[in-house]
């Protein structure tokens, strides 16, 4: 069938076509050196700029050399900074990859029909596309409401525009950090302890003596100061209680693997509370002081034996038992760390809660080498008038569901852009910033179907992302390289602020986010929320409130202010009042049982395999982030596709070998666009397949990216949606192998 | 003065950043590279094992590259650091075949041999490689052994190590702490 919105894989039709030449791939992939001299340049001879990343959401800082020329010549951390210590990851030292990526979004486009009813993307001036933009804008708010106006965002590119959303009258955003990511993480733990988990997690793992990874993968996720402290725990002699199905690499450094079944972590969370409880080796102090419901808990775990989950888990009750008792005698300097990444089987708010009861227990809360009490600065707003007040917003959209989520959901804004889903508040448009929804998003169907009902698609990028393809106008962003930015003022042990500032200009007609903002924000008659000509004025405004400037702040990148909230951690007996209903940390969950969920957390099997299939479990690779690396020249020279993991078992039963390349089927058929290579390997189990997220790119506008690898989204067609708060359950999908080609297969989209 | 280096074995987390690191430092062309990751897994599903390495030139005492190399371009420089001179290099190739570790390449632009060199223009500064910088997880320990107080030779004192291909009989300059 063929829909309105016809996906553009073309650059541009016609003149102007946008697609540079490009040379071969992985060899050469660009010529930034070529025919000059390849001696290195010397620190004293370059000048550094101040920085954050844009790679991941870690944000750390550092300094972008820029030599006598004008280049960026590579990027260096910045040694006073907690996010990075002097030392960024992988991506980071990459960054620069992104700045001088050939396949770059060059300037803006527009949809354009053909009198034969093909489409194709037109290269537009800024004022075109803007106009264009604010045009729809003003159209929607007449038609239907500002409220009708959507926005996707993730990161500083999509905080500029939730600045231009508000100041238009819509809060109808959604990011998929939430209902795709972490949310069931905010929920769980404040539910319990009436605190959030931040970002950066406030895990105390530099002075633990036990930490325990439940399916978290530090080392693979690439979280750079945890990467850092989980150095410095091996280097203390902690104990690391790993628990996955794969020995991943964390699991390799780790005194205890436990290879769990996958689906079963809550039984295995389950029989710990149980040895704790009932070998009384639980923090009976810090139980009685601060939490509430133990009873109902002791109660509740009375027949969750290690046993019990035995036969649930494979994990051996002796094992159980020796890790439950590691966990107390390292107690209280125990980090159960809370993970990030959590949708995965739809009751993963149950199983973080689980998590959050064993932390209590263990006393492991606001101690050293626990969780730890973050504080960040804040930022004063920069003068403007207060924001419209909309007459719904994404609460609203949700109705009567997921009452506990904290943000929008992702898949709730996708109905409401179908009528025949009926919601009661409808979406009508779009503005995508900093994320690339099809490759984030489970459900592609309901993806495309939400794109193709929608009346106006903008797409804000650096790179042309699969998301572009379905745009109407498509705005390129000038990359963190080259752009002022939001002040980072991320939590931390102690509160600091970071400057991003150019070190070069945009590339091509690429713009920073603030400009693009501001500029439909002028054209809808908002300058009052734009009063500034340039970024940097804002900044250096709130520098000055914050007791700096800028020039201050571009000598050193980073600054460091005095904690004001008290110390890093609980004192012996303190009073303390969580911020709970009862006041204290709860165990026994009232919140939970006000809204009709489990007050304690309940173990539910989940579905198996059937014969032939094989659980997918997906994850990170630590010079990647997600989907939108894949593409950047430094990064893709490190893993330039991804492959399937298989147990010699299962590969012998299928004479499968190392390198040899399949097609994937999940169990409703969906087959991925590209053949992936094999991976026979001993570290994974036999009942599940691993795959690194965010290859099988399926736009040939990323010219190395393109068709390397195979997406695990295609394969998640089956999503678990947690009832407590809308997350997206992602594990419950299973695939088999095709040797060959399906035939008569279509190139689906992605 | 004799540079080496170690690399904690129980650190590495084999995330490429030593990699990367070194091509934005050296121009090092993409599609190559003077250092990388080895992931070696011995044992069967649930006892298995991993062990991550970054690995590079390991500047030989006894280093087959320096003794081919027709035109004296491959030699061993202060501290035993092993460097080719550019404009000596005819790209024989020679050293690429006698180096058990795989640590050469011809540079696809200009045509001679290219390799790790410890960053010496770093070095001789009294910076580190870049790649011992870089290191996320502080796995990587470079310095003079014949200074007990430097880096390595403190890294080197309370660990086992080994060394790669021993017996090759090239006496390499790497240690890898198990």
């Amino acid at each position: 069938m063929k829909t309105r919105r016809e996906f553009i894989k073309i650059s541009t039709a016609g003149a102007g076509a946008a697609a540079l030449g490009l040379h071969s791939l992985n060899v050469k992939g660009f010529d930034l050196f070529k025919n000059e001299s390849i001696e290195s340049v010397s620190d004293e001879d370059m000048t550094p700029y101040p920085t954050y990343c844009e790679v991941c959401f870690w944000k750390c800082a550092g300094w972008t050399y820029v030599d006598k020329k004008g280049k960026i010549r590579k990027i260096i951390g910045n040694k006073h900074d907690p996010h990075s210590n002097g030392r960024l990851c992988p991506r980071g030292t990459g960054g620069i990859g992104m700045y001088y990526d050939e396949d770059r979004l060059k300037y803006p486009l527009i949809r354009e029909t053909k009198p034969d009813g093909s489409q194709y993307f037109r290269r537009a001036t800024w004022d075109e596309a803007l106009d264009k933009v604010a045009g729809k804008m003003k159209e929607i708010a007449e038609k239907y409401g500002p409220e009708s106006f959507g926005l996707f965002n993730h990161g500083n590119p999509g905080a500029h525009f939730e600045h231009l959303m508000r100041a238009y009258g819509s809060e109808s955003n959604a990011e998929p950090a939430f209902a795709n990511c972490r949310g069931p993480r905010s929920v769980a733990y404040f539910s319990t302890f009436g605190a959030y988990i931040g970002s950066p997690e406030n895990t105390d793992i530099r002075d633990t003596r036990c930490l325990v990874l439940i399916g978290s993968h530090i080392g693979e996720n690439m979280h750079n100061s945890q990467v850092q402290e989980m150095s410095q725990a091996i280097d203390n002699g902690a104990t690391i209680i790993t628990v996955d199905p794969r020995l991943s690499t964390a699991a390799s450094k780790s005194k205890y693997w436990l290879p769990i079944k996958p689906s079963t972590d809550i039984a295995l969370l389950l029989a710990w509370i149980h040895v704790l409880i009932y070998e009384e080796l639980y923090n009976k102090k810090f139980v009685e002081k601060y939490t509430f419901g133990f009873d109902q808990l002791k109660e509740h775990v009375k027949d969750m034996t290690p046993e019990w989950a035995y036969g649930i888990t494979t994990i051996e009750p002796e094992l159980i038992r020796r890790t439950a008792r590691e966990m107390a005698g390292a107690a209280p300097h125990v980090v159960i760390h809370p993970g990030r990444h959590v949708v995965w089987y739809g009751d993963d708010t149950q199983r973080e809660r689980a998590m959050a009861i064993l932390t209590a227990l263990l006393g492991a809360w606001g101690k050293r080498g626990s969780l730890y009490f973050s504080e960040g600065i804040h930022v004063p707003h920069y003068p403007q008038p207060e924001y419209p007040e909309p007459k719904w917003t994404w609460k609203d959209i949700h109705g009567d569901k997921y009452k506990l989520a904290t943000m929008g959901i992702t898949t709730e804004i996708l109905k409401a852009s179908v009528p025949k889903y009926g919601y009661k508040h409808q979406i009508k448009a779009w503005l995508v910033a900093g994320t690339n929804l099809p490759l984030s998003l489970p459900d592609k169907k309901l993806f495309k179907e939400a794109a193709d009902a929608v009346e106006f698609i903008a797409v804000m990028d650096t790179m042309p992302m699969d998301i572009t393809g379905y745009a109407d106008v498509v705005l390129p962003e000038a990359t963190y390289l080259e752009r002022y930015d939001f002040l980072r003022a991320a939590p931390n042990r102690v509160p600091t602020i970071a400057l991003r500032m150019p070190a070069a200009k945009p590339k091509y007609e690429s713009k920073p986010g603030w400009w693009i903002a501001k500029q439909i924000g002028e054209r809808l008659g908002l300058h009052d929320y734009f009063n500034y000509d340039d970024y940097s004025e804002v900044i250096d405004w709130q520098l000055k409130q914050l007791g700096t400037s800028l020039e201050e702040m571009k000598k050193i990148g980073v600054k460091e202010f005095p904690r004001e909230s008290g110390p890093l951690y609980l004192g012996d007996d303190e009073d303390f009042e969580f911020n709970t209903s009862t006041g204290k940390i709860e165990l026994y969950s009232l919140d939970l049982a006000d809204n009709g969920f489990d007050p304690l957390p309940v173990y539910t099997p989940h579905p198996e395999p059937p014969e032939g299939f094989y659980r997918l479990i997906y994850g990170r690779a630590p010079m990647h982030t997600f989907s939108r690396t894949t593409n950047n020249p430094n990064l893709y020279d490190l893993m330039p596709e991804n492959n399937v993991w298989v147990n010699p078992k299962i590969a012998d039963l299928w004479g499968l070998k190392n390198g040899d390349e399949v097609w994937l089927k999940n169990q409703d058929g969906a087959v991925t666009n590209f053949p992936v290579k094999v991976r026979v390997t001993e570290r994974i189990r036999w009942d599940s397949v691993y795959m690194v997220h965010g290859f099988g790119h399926n736009d040939k506008r990323l010219s190395r990216a393109y068709g390397k690898g195979a997406s695990d989204e295609l394969m998640i067609t089956n999503i678990m949606i947690d009832p407590v708060m809308g997350g997206a359950g992602m594990r419950g999908n299973f695939i088999t192998f095709l040797k060959e080609k399906p035939e008569n297969k279509e190139e689906v989209e992605s | 003065m004799r540079y080496a280096m170690a690399i904690d074995t129980a650190k590495c987390v084999g995330c490429g950043d030593c990699v990367v690191a070194c091509q934005t430092e050296n121009n090092v062309p993409h599609g190559y590279c003077r250092d990388w990751i080895v992931e070696n897994v011995s044992g069967s599903y649930p006892n298995v094992q991993i062990e991550l390495r970054s690995e590079r030139c390991n500047h030989c005492d006894n280093a087959p590259c320096v003794r081919c190399c027709p035109t004296g371009s491959s030699h061993i420089a202060e501290g035993g650091i092993v460097l080719v001179t550019p404009e000596e290099c005819i790209g024989c190739g020679a050293c690429i075949e006698s180096c058990p570790y795989d640590a050469r390449y011809v540079h696809p632009d200009f045509g001679y041999v290219d390799k790790c060199t410890f960053c010496k223009h770093r070095v001789d500064k009294g910076q580190n490689p870049a790649c011992v910088d870089v290191c996320p997880t502080h796995c990587l320990h470079f310095g003079d052994l014949d200074d007990p107080n430097s880096d390595v030779s403190k890294a080197l004192k309370n660990r086992d190590w080994k060394v790669l291909a021993p017996e090759a009989g090239t006496k390499p300059q790497l240690y890898f702490l198990i």
